[in-house]
């Protein structure tokens, strides 16, 4: 490589989209095209990876939500003091019901599989600044989609039926998110409250099909006319990866998204702009970004992981359409999402706390008569501290990164 | 269609109305002074449970008192809540419609809890009579509808003029458009921004927990868990389709009251149409509504900014 002058580097290093713009030179469109990493020396790799690398950021970032955690139980414990419940065995009963067995630990990876998936929606959504309430409804619509498709081509071969209910699933979400998309691009109408509304409609929609053309027709013979659907053809029912629980292979999926997830976002330009968006609205519109149109697709892409949430529910779960598929998960969905710091490998950690918390509070209803909405009172909580106390980590990180870039010079400097 | 079936829709769509205009007009102060409190829905839960639960257990001993008793402490859950979303919001200055999603998870949570552990099954109570207004009342088929309702419907019509008052007529009005509109301004002329935005967003949880204790204590008259179901987030829609003006807000609670009274009845005379179905109707037009930028000039230019001294 020629030769770089010093602010050449620190511009790379702060600066992706100057760094994508040498890459440009050196490796010419394809690179870009493919979304592949740009090109750098080992020279600005080492410092970069030493910026990367800071153990105290590391420590500080994760200190915070479990701060969050600490503090949300804390104040549960003082509304189950005032209820007259021991917290201590509360949460004792907690505990030991998440982890306390293998059914417990499997059962609550089950639970973090749609936990994330939505997470990784949300991370796109909230990367792009654009806020998506509308989980639970994409889920449905991911639900309603993948049941009704898998029952109306039955016929097909194994695998191509699941691959298409899937990737059905993926697509009804999605639309159910590009709604609120394209009304925030097109009418500026507010995505939170279009997504809380749409949440209402796609619950009334699944109960209308539940009550009427879904319903299973063994509830209509038998005279029980649950609002249920007929249970969808064993051939996409997911594998059970430990016999007699609930773990299915929908967590894999679920994983290997949150890897292609990472790579879309930190590795690919359209990643990169939905990043740029959120980062800086005005800056991006400044620097040539159809900010709506990112929007849009961030909100698109969140409704289509929400939808598979729904799809691998049936599929792996429920194995038929129920009246309360989502179990809540469209919110919760969004405190993994927060709590793993809105990055994808962060949400996989964190959906399986949340999920060990949802399996936690069924135990604890059944073992200690506390009602399982506590749930949401310690995750109402924590989504309180988690984003009151991100003020201050922004502020910490404002004042490191001014002291990095002169360290990175001096490096520069005596290299 | 016959007289007594429009008295019916007419006296239910101003009663729907109730909750709408005490949670949007208690919205539309925090917005004015620049916070949008996405958490109204979950103050109005539990705003609802804590005036129900109080009426449940002293109306026996009190007899109507208890039901005032109930929509003070109503009032006064709310202002705590809404103390708890200031706090992180404007002192924290927290991204206000994740923290305020947060809230409404929390009050969600909270009115449930309290309500499986305190009371367990649903319960009713009788709730607050109609006070016909005289010789008003007696007017044909509007009569009955708009005059003989109950005091707490009465104050939620009554709020409207007077919060237009105080925005518009008082210094504490001027100070909250102010800060609302230019932050950075108001506070170099001495204007607290923090703690107008305080007042502003504790009122605004005050007015919140009366529109849920409206919903148990004077129309539904019975609380369940998510007895709102939502209804809080079409009042911050209020706020933003009535222009951030108590006129448009009412208008808008108007459109939508009867919009949902139309609804039942159309449930309850079996028109055709799948009562699930028929459930959506406010929530599509909301969505519809907020698609035409009449308004959005209004806006509050601060709105869903926090405030810091030395940032533009």
């Amino acid at each position: 490589m020629a030769k770089i002058d010093q602010t050449t580097v620190v511009r790379r290093v702060i600066d992706p989209a100057f760094s994508c713009r040498l890459s440009f030179a050196f490796w010419g469109r394809i690179t870009i095209l493919l979304g592949m990493p740009p090109a750098i020396s080992p020279a600005i790799r080492r410092t970069q990876r030493k910026i990367r690398a800071n153990w105290n950021d590391i420590a500080f970032s994760l200190t915070l939500p479990l701060l969050a955690v600490l503090f949300a139980l804390a104040v549960g414990a003082i509304i189950l003091l005032l209820l007259g419940v021991n917290p201590l065995d509360a949460y004792a009963a907690m505990i030991s019901g998440a982890f306390g067995s293998v059914q417990g630990i499997t059962q609550s990876i089950a639970k973090a599989t749609p936990l994330l998936l939505v997470g990784l929606g949300i991370c796109i959504a909230f990367r792009a600044s654009v806020i998506n309430i509308g989980a639970e409804g994409q889920i449905i619509l991911g639900a309603l989609a993948a049941t009704a498709f898998s029952l109306a081509f039955r016929t097909l071969p194994d695998w191509l039926l699941v691959t298409l209910t899937m990737i059905v699933g993926f697509a009804a979400g999605a639309f159910w998110g590009f709604i609120p998309g394209i009304l925030k691009a097109r009418f500026g109408v507010n995505e939170i409250l279009s997504t809380v509304m749409l949440n209402v409609v796609a619950a009334q929609i699944l109960l209308a099909l539940l009550k009427g053309p879904l319903m299973d027709t063994q509830g209509v013979t038998a005279g029980t006319f649950l609002p249920q659907s007929e249970q969808v053809p064993g051939s996409v029912w997911l594998p059970r990866l430990v016999p007699q629980t609930l773990l299915h292979t929908g967590a894999f999926v679920a994983v290997i998204l949150a890897i292609v997830v990472y790579v879309f976002l930190w590795r690919t330009t359209i990643g990169y702009r939905i990043r740029a968006v959120g980062l800086n609205l005005d800056a991006s519109r400044y620097a040539g970004i159809r900010v709506s149109i990112y929007q849009m697709l961030a909100l698109t892409l969140a409704g289509g992981f929400a939808g598979l949430a729904g799809v691998v529910e049936v599929l792996g779960v429920t194995h038929r359409l129920l009246e309360g598929i989502t179990s809540g998960y469209g919110f919760s969905g969004i405190v993994a999402a927060l709590f793993g710091g809105l990055h994808p490998l962060g949400a996989i950690p964190a959906s399986y706390l949340f999920g060990s918390l949802l399996v936690g509070a069924d135990k604890m209803q059944r073992a200690m008569q506390v009602p399982s909405s506590l749930v949401y009172v310690l995750l109402g909580l924590i989504v309180l501290f988690v984003v009151g106390s991100q003020y201050y980590a922004r502020k910490r990180a404002t004042r490191r990164a001014s002291t990095t870039v002169t360290t990175v010079e001096e490096e520069v400097a005596t290299a | 269609m016959n007289t007594v079936v429009l008295t019916g829709i007419i006296t239910s769509a101003i009663a729907f109305a109730t909750p709408y205009l005490y949670a949007a007009i208690g919205e539309m102060f925090s917005q004015r002074s620049g916070v949008v409190n996405l958490g109204v829905d979950g103050i109005m839960l539990v705003g609802a449970y804590a005036g129900f639960f109080v009426a449940l257990n002293t109306t026996a001993s009190l007899g109507p008192m208890g039901l005032w008793l109930g929509l003070v402490l109503a009032a006064l859950a709310g202002l705590l809540m809404g103390l708890f979303m200031s706090v992180i919001s404007v002192t924290l200055k927290a991204e206000q419609g994740i923290s305020g999603i947060g809230l409404y998870m929390f009050g969600l949570g909270l009115s449930s809890l309290l309500f499986r552990v305190t009371i367990g099954t649903v319960k009713t109570v009788d709730g607050f009579k109609p006070v016909p207004i005289p010789i008003l009342s007696n007017i044909p088929v509007i009569g009955p509808a708009l005059f003989n309702q109950s005091v707490v419907v009465y104050g939620a019509f009554l709020l409207v003029p007077l919060a237009w008052f105080v925005l518009e007529r008082t210094t504490w009005g001027l100070k909250i458009k102010a800060v609302g509109q230019s932050p950075a301004a108001a506070d170099s002329l001495g204007v607290s921004v923090n703690r107008v935005r305080y007042v502003c967003v504790c009122v605004g949880g005050m007015l919140a927990g009366i529109a849920g204790a409206s919903m148990s204590l004077a129309t539904v008259k019975l609380f369940q868990d998510n007895l709102t179901a939502g209804l809080g987030f079409i009042a911050v829609a209020l706020v933003y389709f009535g222009g951030w003006r108590p006129l448009g807000i009412l208008l808008g609670a108007l459109l939508f009251s009867t919009i949902t009274s139309l609804q039942n009845f159309m449930q309850v005379l079996n028109v055709g149409i799948s009562p699930d179905l028929a459930v959506m109707l406010p929530y599509i037009v909301t969505i519809v509504a907020l698609m035409f930028p009449i308004n959005r000039a209004r806006q509050p230019a601060a709105l869903n900014r926090p405030f810091e001294r030395g940032e533009s």
